[in-house]
């Protein structure tokens, strides 16, 4: 079994995000660089899965080149070769631009199952996973809590409101991950020290020969006009009493007669 | 030949989801704006008195992809029928709402159309012919205000923003035979939680728990069901085993934008701030007047929440007789 996790490096979840001087891009120093959180469940479910069924796990990311640091972390967690796209013309691309070359280069390798976040925590696309599926021509299922390897087919336990489907799919497929699919593993120190010597190769857009007029920036259809921070709340207005029944009964009386919600 | 605005409508067992008289209703204005038609697309299996219904939002045409196959969502088989009966045809904008459902589809036909995709909005205004649409990035630290190139633009609404707007039309409806395609995936089983439950994102009404809990949420839940509202936890909280992955509201949960949001017993971490901040009002209980919850909310009360919750509750049962 081949299977391929796509991973992205994005701002911790903690720090602060800031935009900078050019008012369409984020302050990109003074940040922590991590793991996508939904990849992590990725990189966790295709080791489980070659545990329990062998094969080979390969990381495939595209960034810049400090997102080797990403990939190596998933080798350090146990996964067995990286392939990391950087390429000046490869980046500030939109979802679909970077969906593109994450196709291209799973063109160039061989998979039966892949496995993406459900989307990245910094420009919140949610798209990235289907459009590969559907650039590679295979079926996808996406915000997966569940998965089961049947013969020559996946069963998926897929997350929607209110409740969960089980999906089934021919190989090769991709799958997107949601939170309750596992708890990722920890890099061991001696995971830590096997990854420096696994294999991590990187590539350029010229290498797969991917039309540099559609991907990255020159290949974004969606332009960021303005990056701005969320309107201000007015400041917040105590409601203060003596006893937590007054307390209550304003709270109400303000939510019902002012905000006009209760 | 479809062209102008289409707004395609979620509907699951029969019932639509309340995002698809939004989408109408956005897909309405835009359209009234860019002076062009709207079409409303239904998909399902024996959806005729939906057609019906949606009529009620506005659209001019009012198409149903109907088929047995189309019972359940299946990605490729909703992306076909779409793709299929879009062929040959390039509308300016295709409207979809941005739930589990709606995010999957869009993303699978914006690569199939090779459309731009602005995905999971909250505004979307109209100057001089071009569109620009507001979508929160980093879980709602950032707002990015983005103009698609090329057509279709498609566009996922977040659901509970976009408001509804009631206008009758006398459209016509039109019943293509479906393009089914290739179809791989199977829906092989379906576990819904009891009906009565309300889903987070569509919810006008949430109150959550934090680690201030302790992991009791009966005083959350109480008032909840008071408000008739949702029941959502922060991630120490789902963390701590103490609610379901499903209920969690942050930059690695849900992202919810009700019109009325109170957090109990949470601090405020700046990931769960990111999945509720676009709440119209938002009440923050805390015992620590100094948590950053505080800096976010509108309403504020610095004390303890087993004692404050049962107290709101009552207050709320009062006024509601």
């Amino acid at each position: 079994m081949d299977i391929v996790v796509l991973v992205k490096q994005v701002p911790d979840t903690e720090s602060l995000v800031q935009i900078a001087g050019d008012g369409v891009s984020i302050k990109k120093d003074d940040i922590k660089w991590v793991m996508n959180p939904y990849d992590e469940l990725a990189v966790e479910e295709a080791l489980r899965i070659k545990e329990a069924k062998g094969g080979a796990v390969t990381i495939l990311s595209v960034g810049a080149q400090k997102a080797q640091e990403t990939v190596r972390t998933a080798l350090a967690m146990g996964a067995d070769k990286g392939l990391l796209i950087n390429d000046p013309k490869a980046e500030g691309g939109d979802a679909l631009a970077t969906a593109r070359i994450l196709a291209a280069a799973l063109k160039g390798m061989p998979y039966d199952l892949i496995i993406a976040g459900q989307r990245a925590v910094d420009e919140d696309n949610y798209q990235v996973g289907a459009a590969v599926a559907e650039f590679l021509g295979i079926p996808h299922i996406t915000l997966v809590t569940k998965v089961e390897l049947l013969d020559g087919r996946i069963r998926c336990q897929a997350a929607v409101e209110g409740g969960a489907v089980t999906v089934e799919a021919p190989l090769p497929a991709l799958f997107t991950t949601q939170r309750g699919l596992n708890e990722p593993r920890y890099a061991s120190l001696p995971g830590i020290m096997k990854a420096k010597k696994k294999p991590l190769e990187v590539k350029t857009i010229a290498d797969l020969g991917v039309d540099p007029a559609r991907v990255g920036a020159a290949g974004r259809k969606v332009a960021i006009k303005a990056l701005r921070l969320p309107p201000e709340r007015k400041a917040v207005r105590m409601i203060k009493a003596d006893t937590p029944e007054a307390v209550a009964a304003e709270l109400v009386r303000v939510l019902h007669e002012e905000a006009r919600l209760v | 030949m479809a062209q102008g605005v289409i707004a395609i409508t979620e509907q699951r067992d029969g019932r639509f989801r309340k995002v698809s008289y939004e989408v109408v209703s956005e897909g309405r204005r835009i359209a009234d704006g860019l002076g062009c038609p709207l079409t409303a697309v239904v998909i399902g299996s024996g959806v005729d008195a939906l057609g019906t219904e949606i009529k009620a939002y506005g659209p001019d045409t009012v198409v149903l992809l109907d088929a047995p196959e189309l019972a359940d969502y299946r990605t490729d088989a909703y992306t076909n029928v779409l793709a299929g009966w879009l062929a040959g045809s390039t509308p300016a904008v295709i409207l979809t709402g941005a739930t589990v459902q709606g995010k999957d589809l869009a993303a699978r036909l914006s690569a199939r159309l090779d459309a731009g995709l602005a995905m999971d909005c909250t505004a979307v205004a109209l100057q001089n012919g071009v569109l620009t649409c507001t979508r929160p990035m980093f879980g709602g630290k950032i707002f990015a205000d983005v103009q698609i190139q090329g057509a279709p633009q498609i566009i996922a609404v977040r659901p509970n923003v976009m408001a509804i707007a009631q206008q009758p039309k006398e459209g016509a409806v039109e019943k293509p035979a479906p393009q089914l395609g290739e179809i791989r995936t199977a829906v092989v089983a379906k576990t819904m939680e009891s009906g009565s439950r309300i889903e987070l994102t569509e919810a006008d009404v949430i109150v959550s728990g934090g680690r201030g809990t302790g992991g009791n949420f009966q005083a959350i839940e109480d008032l909840a069901a008071a408000l008739g509202g949702a029941v959502g936890a922060s991630r120490s909280a789902v963390d701590e085993g103490w609610r379901k992955h499903g209920d969690q509201v942050g930059q690695t949960g849900k992202v919810v934008s009700p019109a009325l949001y109170i957090a109990c017993g949470i601090s405020g971490a700046i990931q769960h701030l990111a999945g509720m901040s676009t709440s119209k009002v938002i009440v923050a209980i805390n015992k620590d007047p100094e948590a950053p919850i505080f800096s976010k909310a509108d309403y504020g009360v610095a004390g303890d929440i087993f004692q404050v919750l049962p107290a709101v509750t009552a207050a709320v049962k009062k006024l509601k007789g």
